[in-house]
Parts: structure tokens; C-alpha cells; sequence
């Protein structure tokens, strides 16, 4: 997992290194309990965990200022809690349940806050590129200096519509972050299998949109490539690309047997390059924290997660009427 | 405290499974992610993992051990420091982890099975009749999955111009495994996967099509096709007109169509109206795995683009199929699955359970409706249609998708245009509710077309 810059760990102070392991832990847990209420019939349909792949939102998020916008996948309930949406809504949702961020009516693949600027999970691969594009065109056309981030994977990264917008990003230099999270593959397709060619940060180079890989297992790694991308689209230079290599740990959705890797493939990189076990060490090795403080924080994550989920289970199910609202404004 | 550790449903329409293999034993400790089971669901093998950290305690269920419904405690998990003691007290009863209630908790419905969400209402699938099959045939057990696939395979070994492309279908064995063992026959130059690049590869497809080939493209799930709908309609349907005959689009696109369970709005939607509205296309739509095998052989072969709406839930449903060499069904053949007199329930698809199961129902309190399987949309067997209710002077249809400008709307006028005096009530359309679906597994249920509903329609157009 090259990454094109490395983090300079020298200067990052123990609290911010604190918040990140606590904001990273938390998408753990909460995705570890989400795959628990699955396999116990209470979370139906598809699911996507983003296991492995924590340190790219909250990187990310760490850089960003109130007022950015962002919009994903499918995937997305690390995006929401790095945000700061409340595990407990968005945890109702994926019970569908009427104290969840849809009212139980979009499930784990739509959800939507409109007060943390977070514009969706959306079921269809890619179809949030454009939609990421549009929130930035809003913000120059606005004249803000609010910068949008379109999250998508590498196998979204194929699809037709992500270069129609390309072209217009780059023609009207919209303040959009394209970060693709190459998690290695989409579905059961690795990237080779689906990628003429793998290196996906170049994908804007015929559309003059600069890009860089980043190691998105290092969350100081990808906070500071996030910096230099806000700064580029802030300064109204247009989009930026940033491919983050990262990992998911997990099937693809509950229901994948995974038969394309080997459990040895998971196994090292779990090992090797775990995003949380890097920020633990960091803290470790640092002196920064004892393992008594670390803990601490995993007691009141699990306790927090254990609370979503109980709230989760006890709000009641949407009301009937509910089946007729919001489909017209 | 000790918790114990139940069997999970790993696919959104798991119910019970094989405890294959533990990879952890009693005395074991292990960590959230570890994988601590294999699980055999009825499409894959499963890793099972744990979710919190402790000791294995006690394993409750032997490894091969078949039918373990989900929520099954399987084995108890001791936080640090407990003792065994602690494992047989929890795997004699008490401390349960919550089970689902989800379901059981809506208690203001109709307290009918069936209208649970499709997937949830388990067990077979009404069987139907099939006509003109030589006497003696032999019949065999098959999925729509199986049937599929055996159609697609004996089509691909007479003729070479047959192939399949689409995302998944080969190493993968497809994503609802419809294409299980074709990479492996016919190789990687017949059976291609695809990048996500719906548009770009139905283009390519219709393209080759132009040249001579006979593509298959599967859809991952025709939600999915509606980024490649242009290639479809502007480029497939339209080209033998617009050449003037010179050439055109002898292809099948394929997959799975309709709502699966709580998949929600985006994954949700039945396409049998849009597709049927467009001049140069075929539309079919099957309900038993016969006819999906017959059907796809015929579209395979046919000279024009031909959409094949199939359905998730109907894939594991097991029907007779008969054992022919060369078996097929004709396009455009309605056939009627269960006679009667008193009224005419059109339906297709999956659509066709809600009929049948309806008719049934009927049938009790003494009315006896026949129901008619158009198996093919366009074109359309309105003849049959007619001739039905000529008998019967009343008319019900049935499907799945939205209300507004239905394949049931077309099927009212065709009615009313043709056998306007011979209707003794109005045409009623039972329908999917004019919704997005929504997610909550309440609110799915409402949503989806119901037998109920059927059954009710039926009365009020035999005026019981
Ligand atoms: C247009 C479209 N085609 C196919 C699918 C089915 N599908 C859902 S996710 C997925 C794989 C996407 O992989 P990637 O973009 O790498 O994202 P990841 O799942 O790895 O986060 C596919 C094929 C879909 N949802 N939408
Ligand atoms: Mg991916």
C-alpha cells in the first residue's frame, strides 16, 4: 500500500491523536453491533460495513470546516458518525425504526441530515459523484467557500457519469473533493479484474484535475492530504482527487461469502496496517496515553454503541401513515 | 456475564442454516472480528464472526448439524474471569439475548401469512399446470435458479454466437448465482465480467449484437439497468425500424426485477410497465421455473431484443420442470394456470402467487376464479384475456409494480374496448401502493401488493 506522501508524526498533538482512535473505535463498534442486529433479524435487506476503512472519514473530517458537505454510497455509516450525526438515529434507521434519520423509511443505504450537510447514502453505484458536483457547483454559485466531498469506491470509479463530471468539475472549477476509497475491490471484482488501469488518483490527469494516492490506513496520512485538497479547492483552483488505499475487512455486504481473497489477505493487513491499532501504538509508544485511559474510552465507545443499539431496538416501528408522507412536498 | 452466541442470518432471506465447521473450541479465547464458524446459507458458505471478546464457553450446537434456525443459541461466550460454571448456566436457559420481535410486534394486521413481505412468507410457491408436453414426459424438481442456468447453458452449446456478459456472472458465479458453472463450461471468452459500467457494457452488447453475436447481459438487478435504459430503448428497440429492417438487436438483457426484502426505494421497483410501454422490444416475465426455462431458450433464440424480468424471491422456489432435450415455451402464449367460472385473475410474475394463493382462498367460500399467467408482456396474449372473461364477465389483475399507467391499466381498456358487454362489473387493478418502498418492515408490508387485497378485490367484483 504505497502511499505518494508521507505523514510527518511529529508534531500531532496527544489530543488530537486521542480523538481520532475514540472517532475511529466508535465506526467499529457501532459497525461490529450493526452486523450483530443483523445476523439477529433485526437489521434486514443489505448492510455494508465500512470495517477497515475508518481512518479515511475521520481523517478526513478532521480537516474539514463546519459548513463542507458530503455525500456517499451505500456504505456509509462511518460517514455519518465522523460527521456527527447521533449513532442512535442513524442505528434506528438501519432497524428502520421511527427514531431513525429517515424514520425508518430509507434504511442503512439512505439516510440523509440536512443539519450536518451529509446528502445521502445512495444505493446506486456512482450516482452520488455528480450529486457531490452539484453541491459544489451550489457553493460557487452561492459564493461560499464551502468545499463538497464526493466519497466513492473503485469500482464506482468506472462508471460513465464519474468522468461526465470530471469535465465539468474541472471546466467550471468546482470546490469538490473526489476521494475514492479503493478498498481493492467492488464486490467480488478486484481491481485489476475491473481497472484498465489501477492507478486511480491519475483518473483526472485528461481533465486537468490533480490527484494523489494516500495511505487511508494512516489517518494522520489522509488529515493532511485532506488539508492540501481543501486548500487547493478553497482558493477556487477547482476539484482535487485523492484515492485513498484502503481496506474493507468485511464481505462486501452481510450476505458475501467472500470466496475471492483468502482469509490470509485479510488476516495481514489487519495485522499490519489496522488504522486503530497504528493510532494505538502512536499513543502508546508516544507516552500519550496509558492503557488505562485507552480503557476508559473503550468502555464509554461501547457504551455509547450499546446505547444506540437499545434505542435502536426500542423505538417503535414508523406509524402507518408514514407510508404516504414525503413523497411530494 | 456469560452471553450466549446465536445463529445469525446472513443473507436478507436466511432462516435457518448449516453449522458446517468451528473453527474455535471450548477454552478458546477470541477477539471481535475473529471468525469463529463456517455457515452454509442456501446460496454460499459463510464466515461467522465474533462480535465481543471472551472465552468460549461452551459449544451448544455440533459442527454439521443442518436446519439451525436463525437465533439459535449456538454457543456460550465467558467474560474474562468466569468459569465454565458459568457456561451451563447460561446454556440452561435464563439470560437469552434479545430474539426479533419485529415482526410479531404490528399487531394491528390482518393476521394473514401472506402478507408478510414476499421473502419473509416462507414455503413453496404454488405449483401450476403446463400444457403441451408430450405424454410420458419425465419431470424434475428444479429452482427458477437451476432452470435458468440450464437454459442459458444449452443455448450456449448450440450456438457459439450465445454469450453472457455482465458484473459478477463469471468467477463470482453471478450475484444471485443464476450463472453458477458457465465460466467454468464455456470460458472467459463466453462468459464476461464486467467492470460497473452498466450503460458502457449494454452499449457494447447492443453493438455486437448489430455484428452478428447473440448477447446475454445480465443486470446485476434491473434497478441497475436503468443506467444503461437509453442503450436499451434509443439503441436496442428502435434499430431494425430506423435501418429499415437491414439489421437490429437479437440480444436478451436479463435479471432480477421487483422488490427483494427491505432493500428499499432504490432497490425496489418492478420495471414489467416501463419496458412494455416500447415498440421493438419483447417483454417476459415468468412465474414457474418451467416456464423460465422454456421462455429464456425462446428469447435467446428470438431475433429481437427481448427484456427477462426475474425475480429474487422466486429464484429458490422449486417447481416441476420436464426433462426434454430441447424444451421451450412461445413468446406471446398466456397460459391459464387454474380454471373456474366465476371470475378471471390476470396476473404474472410473482405476481402469480398472490392469484393462485387467492384463488385458493376463494375457492372456500365457494368462488371459483380461474387465473390466467400472461408469462409474456409484450406481446401480449389479449386474446386469452378476452376469451376468459367472456366466460367469466369479471376481471381482476395482479401485479407488483405502481398503479399509475399499469400493465393492468392496458389490460382494463383492452377490456373495455373489446369486450365491453360482456363485463357484469368494473375492472378492478390490484397493485403495488403508489409509494417509493419504503425500508421499515411495517411500512414494506403495506406497500407490496397483498393476497388479502386480492381476495377482496374479487368479492367486490362478484358483488359477495
Ligand atoms: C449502478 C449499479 N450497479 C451495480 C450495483 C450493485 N453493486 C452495489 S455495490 C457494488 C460494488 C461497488 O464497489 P465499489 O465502488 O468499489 O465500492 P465498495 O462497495 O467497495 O465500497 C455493486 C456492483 C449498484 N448498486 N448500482
Ligand atoms: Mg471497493
Amino acid at each position: 500500500m504505497a502511499a505518494a506522501k508521507k505523514s510527518s508524526k511529529s508534531n500531532v498533538s496527544a489530543e488530537e491523536l486521542m480523538s481520532h482512535y475514540r472517532e475511529m473505535l466508535m465506526i467499529r463498534r457501532f459497525e461490529e453491533k450493526a452486523g450483530q442486529l443483523y445476523g439477529m433479524g433485526l437489521i434486514g435487506g443489505f448492510c455494508h460495513l465500512y470495517i477497515g476503512q475508518e481512518a479515511v472519514v475521520v481523517g478526513l473530517e478532521a480537516a474539514a470546516k463546519e459548513g463542507d458537505q458530503r455525500v456517499t454510497s451505500y456504505r456509509d455509516h462511518g460517514h455519518m458518525l465522523a460527521c456527527g450525526m447521533d449513532p442512535k438515529g442513524v442505528m434506528a434507521e438501519l432497524t428502520g425504526r421511527e427514531g431513525g434519520y429517515s424514520k425508518g423509511k430509507g434504511g442503512s443505504m439512505h439516510m440523509f441530515s440536512a443539519e450536518k450537510r451529509f446528502y445521502g447514502g445512495h444505493g446506486i453505484v456512482a450516482a452520488q459523484v455528480p450529486i457531490g458536483a452539484g453541491l459544489a457547483f451550489a457553493n460557487k454559485y452561492m459564493g461560499t467557500d464551502d468545499v463538497s466531498f464526493a466519497y466513492f469506491g473503485d469500482g464506482a470509479a468506472n462508471q460513465g457519469q464519474v468522468y461526465e463530471t470530471f469535465n465539468m468539475a474541472s471546466l467550471w472549477k468546482l470546490p469538490c473533493i473526489f476521494v475514492i476509497e479503493n478498498n481493492q475491490y467492488a464486490m467480488g471484482t478486484s481491481l485489476q479484474r475491473g481497472s484498465s488501469t489501477p492507478e486511480l488518483y491519475t483518473r483526472g490527469e485528461a481533465f486537468g484535475i490533480p490527484g494523489e494516492a494516500v495511505d487511508g490506513m494512516d489517518v494522520l496520512a489522509v488529515k493532511e492530504a485532506g488539508e492540501r485538497a481543501l486548500a487547493h479547492c478553497r482558493a477556487g483552483n477547482g476539484p482535487y482527487i485523492l484515492e485513498m488505499k484502503t481496506y474493507r475487512y468485511r464481505g462486501h455486504s452481510m450476505s458475501d461469502p467472500a470466496k475471492y481473497r483468502t482469509r490470509e489477505e485479510v488476516q495481514k493487513i489487519k495485522s499490519e496496517k489496522d488504522p486503530i491499532d497504528h493510532v494505538r501504538d502512536l499513543l502508546v509508544t508516544g507516552k500519550h496515553a496509558t492503557e488505562d485511559e485507552l480503557k476508559a474510552i473503550d468502555k464509554e465507545v461501547k457504551k455509547i454503541v450499546s446505547e444506540a443499539a437499545d434505542f435502536a431496538t426500542e423505538s417503535p416501528e414508523p406509524a402507518l401513515d408514514e407510508l404516504y408522507t414525503d413523497i411530494y412536498a | 456475564m456469560a452471553t450466549k452466541i446465536l445463529m445469525p442470518a446472513l443473507s436478507p432471506t436466511m432462516e435457518e442454516g448449516t453449522l458446517a465447521k468451528w473453527l474455535v473450541k471450548e477454552g478458546d479465547t477470541v477477539a471481535s472480528g475473529d471468525i469463529m464458524a463456517e455457515i452454509e446459507t442456501d446460496k454460499a458458505t459463510m464466515e461467522f464472526e465474533a462480535v465481543d471478546e471472551g472465552v468460549i464457553g461452551k459449544i451448544l450446537i455440533e459442527e454439521g448439524t443442518e436446519g439451525v434456525k436463525v437465533n439459535t443459541p449456538i454457543a456460550v461466550l465467558l467474560e474474562d474471569g468466569e468459569d465454565a460454571s458459568a457456561a451451563e448456566d447460561a446454556a440452561s436457559g435464563s439470560q437469552d439475548a434479545p430474539a426479533d420481535d419485529s415482526e410479531s410486534s404490528d399487531e394491528d394486521d390482518s393476521a394473514d401469512v401472506s402478507t408478510k413481505p414476499a421473502a419473509q412468507a416462507a414455503g413453496d410457491m404454488p405449483e401450476i399446470p403446463m400444457e403441451n408436453i408430450p405424454e410420458g414426459t419425465k419431470f424434475k424438481k428444479q429452482t427458477v435458479r437451476e432452470a435458468l442456468r440450464d437454459a442459458m447453458a444449452e443455448e450456449m452449446r448450440r450456438a457459439d454466437e450465445v454469450f453472457l456478459m455482465g458484473e459478477e456472472v463469471g468467477e463470482y458465479q453471478g450475484a444471485y448465482k443464476i450463472s453458477q458453472g458457465l465460466l467454468e463450461e464455456f470460458g472467459a471468452r463466453r462468459v464476461i465480467d464486467t467492470p460497473i459500467t452498466e450503460h458502457g457494457f449494454a452499449g457494447i452488447a447492443v453493438g455486437a449484437a448489430f455484428a452478428g453475436l447473440r448477447p446475454i447481459v445480465e443486470f446485476m438487478t434491473f434497478n441497475f439497468a436503468m443506467q444503461a435504459i437509453d442503450q436499451i430503448i434509443n439503441s436496442a428497440a428502435k434499430t431494425l425500424y430506423m435501418s429499415g429492417g437491414q439489421m437490429g438487436a437479437p440480444m436478451v438483457f436479463r435479471g432480477p426485477n421487483g422488490a427483494a426484502a427491505r432493500v428499499g426505494a432504490q432497490h425496489s421497483q418492478d420495471y414489467a410497465a416501463w419496458y412494455s410501454h416500447i415498440p421493438g422490444l419483447k417483454v417476459i416475465m415468468p412465474y414457474t421455473a418451467a416456464d423460465y426455462k422454456g421462455l429464456m431458450k425462446s428469447a435467446i433464440r428470438d431475433p429481437n431484443p427481448v427484456i427477462f424480468l426475474e425475480n429474487e424471491i422466486l429464484y429458490g422456489q422449486s417447481f416441476d420442470v420436464p426433462e426434454l432435450d430441447d424444451f421451450t415455451v412461445p413468446i406471446g402464449k398466456a397460459k391459464i394456470a387454474r380454471e373456474g367460472d366465476d371470475v378471471t385473475i390476470v396476473s404474472f410474475g410473482i405476481g402469480m402467487k398472490y392469484a393462485l394463493e387467492a384463488a385458493d382462498a376463494l375457492a372456500e367460500e365457494g368462488i371459483n376464479a380461474e387465473v390466467l399467467d400472461l408469462r409474456s408482456l409484450r406481446p401480449m396474449d389479449t386474446d386469452a384475456i378476452i376469451k376468459s372473461v367472456k366466460k367469466t364477465n369479471r376481471c381482476v389483475t395482479v401485479e407488483e409494480g405502481f398503479p399509475v399507467a399499469s400493465i393492468g391499466n392496458y389490460i382494463s381498456a383492452v377490456l373495455m374496448q373489446q369486450a365491453f358487454d360482456y363485463l357484469d362489473a368494473p375492472v378492478i387493478n390490484c397493485t403495488g401502493k403508489d409509494v417509493p418502498m419504503p425500508y421499515a418492515a411495517n411500512l414494506e408490508k403495506h406497500a407490496l401488493i397483498t393476497t388479502p387485497e386480492v381476495i377482496e378485490a374479487v368479492k367486490s367484483v362478484t358483488y359477495r
